[in-house]
């Protein structure tokens, strides 16, 4: 069982702030790290796993300091984002030199190991620069897993998987969160973290946002005011029942035609508009939200 | 963590050199050099003094720093620049280990590229005179062998090693080398060329530096560049830009 802590954790490059006083605790299980690209998910990882030093605060595994000591390694794996390889190798010689490098007494079951771990067995005779993005990012686990670490850090790991690897890696995190090991991962997608992450942290322009497990965290990000353009047959009539309905904060009439609604419980409104329109006979032509952006849903995680 | 070798570093080093494009210049180096050797050879008889001028000129100035340069360049810097290093850092090993386990491999390539055509080429040139390629042999295996130490921490240091590199070649060990006298002290060239001189006794590779300057000069660069990219390995920085 093995637990990072950044400890009023700030790093900067010259005068950009990547993240700005963050202290979190990763425990056992698996965490992951949601925040929109750019927010300093991948600056975090890198402070975690030994490969930047804090400007200010600390960054430890289970008390050890991650900088400038390699003896973390025995204990750590990291999945780096970046897809350059060793790609004149081929995949199972890639995971025996990493077996190797780790100092283990079997490299070749080990590596044989990993790669079955990943569904990887039947390309693992191929070079690595035949691999798609997806197998890229197989191989790249198994190199990580060989040596069996109580901590594994994977940054984006999901980005160019199609489907099924996606839910084959999610199984495989889901199964060493369950064995006690530390994971973590990091992601711009909400459903994508809430499918294997019970506990989540939110980080935003370098600023720890939120935190806590994803039913809470789904509840911040959908509670919020969503916006809404809607074209209807009669505009005015809708925004009328509209307006008188609790769901609903405020209405606009737009110049150009169309009603912008904000809606203060996205449920409700969910539910109530296709009622109300039925009722008053006003026929819906679209109904368009305007901020879904993950970005406008972080930004409200950090100004609430 | 204690500094050793490691086979699998050495291993993963000497697929690399080859795996890229500048693999083929390494080839090409040492043809030219012999190719050259054997035109004069061809046009000027066995001359001493035209023997000691292409190999001093051309082999120890030119052919040993850039096959150092490629060898070196060609271990690190597109590791470092692709960020695939951190598959070798992240494991419990001596940052050393890693920078002693691929120096190894780039002297391994001097020794082949350079060491032996330096040997060839002398012998092409001056059939009879074992012991001027047996000099040029060794004072290529030194300069070598420091170029390899300066060139991986330069390596470390930036992203444009090969360009800085070959500067450095240029207008330092060229340029100004040839122009001011005062630069053989701090002249990785000219210490191969003195310890070229003692090796080779006997024959006058004309340089004014003491044979022991040379040597201690030579075994502080390969240390302490060895040293200080083991140093600067261990704070490498997975984001990029500091």
């Amino acid at each position: 069982m093995s637990t990072i802590q950044l400890d009023h954790v700030s790093r900067w490059y010259r005068n950009v702030v990547a993240v700005n006083d963050v202290s979190m605790t990763i425990g056992p299980g698996v965490t992951g790290l949601l925040g929109p690209n750019g927010a300093g998910k991948s600056t975090l990882i890198a402070l975690m796993s030994g490969f930047l030093a804090p400007s200010t605060g600390t960054v430890t595994l289970d008390g050890e300091p991650l900088w400038r000591n390699e003896s973390v390694y025995r204990q750590v794996g990291l999945v780096p984002e970046r897809e350059a390889l060793f790609d004149y190798l081929t995949g199972r010689q890639f995971v025996v030199a990493n077996a190797e490098l780790h100092g283990l007494s079997d490299p070749a079951a080990a590596a044989q190991a990993a790669i079955a771990l990943v569904e990887m067995t039947d390309a693992q005779d191929r070079t690595i620069s035949t691999y798609s993005k997806g197998m890229r990012q197989r191989i790249k686990m198994a190199s990580s897993l060989v040596h069996e670490p109580s901590v594994l850090l994977l940054d984006e790991p999901f980005n160019g998987m199609d489907p099924r690897q996606r839910m084959h890696l999610m199984d495989l995190l889901r199964r060493m969160g369950t064995e006690g090991r530390t994971v973590l991962f990091s992601s711009h997608i909400l459903e994508e973290v809430e499918q294997v992450a019970r506990q989540i942290e939110v980080v935003v322009a370098g600023r720890h946002a939120a935190s806590g497990d994803f039913g809470a965290i789904r509840r911040l990000m959908t509670d919020r005011p969503n916006r809404f353009v809607l074209r209807t047959a009669d505009d005015r009539r809708l925004a009328s029942v509209l307006v008188a309905d609790p769901s609903v904060r405020g209405v606009l009439l737009r110049t150009e035609g169309g009603i912008e609604v904000e809606a203060g419980d996205f449920g409700r409104f969910s539910e109530a508009l296709p009622k109300l329109a039925r009722q008053e006979g006003v026929r819906l032509l679209e109904v368009t939200p305007t901020d879904e952006s993950l970005e406008s849903v972080f930004a409200y995680l950090v100004s609430s | 963590m204690s500094v050793t070798l490691s086979p699998t570093v050495v291993r993963l080093g000497t697929r690399s050199v080859f795996g890229h494009k500048r693999g083929i210049l390494l080839f090409l180096l040492p043809v030219v050099l012999l190719g050259l050797a054997g035109l004069i050879r061809g046009l000027a008889g066995q001359d001493e003094r035209v023997a000691v001028d292409v190999l001093q000129s051309l082999g120890l100035t030119v052919v040993v720093p850039l096959v150092a340069l490629l060898a070196t360049t060609g271990l690190l810097a597109p590791e470092i620049d692709d960020g695939s290093v951190a598959y070798l850092l992240a494991k419990p090993i001596s940052r050393h280990t890693i920078v002693l386990s691929k120096l190894l491999v780039a002297i391994g390539c001097v020794f082949v590229f350079a060491v032996l055509p330096m040997a060839a080429a002398a012998l092409i040139l001056l059939t009879n005179e074992p012991r001027l390629a047996l000099g040029f042999a060794v004072g290529s295996l030194a300069g070598g062998a420091a170029y390899c130490a300066l060139f991986a921490f330069l390596s470390v240091l930036t992203r444009h090693a090969v360009v800085i590199g070959l500067l450095y070649l240029l207008v330092w060990e060229g340029l100004l080398g040839g122009l001011l006298d005062g630069v053989r002290w701090l002249s990785v060239t000219r210490w191969a060329r003195a310890i070229t001189e003692e090796v080779a006794a006997g024959f006058d590779v004309v340089e004014r530096l003491g044979p022991g300057y040379a040597i201690g000069a030579t075994l502080v660069v390969l240390v302490l560049g060895t040293w200080l990219t083991g140093r600067r390995l261990r704070a490498f920085n997975l984001t990029g830009d500091e």
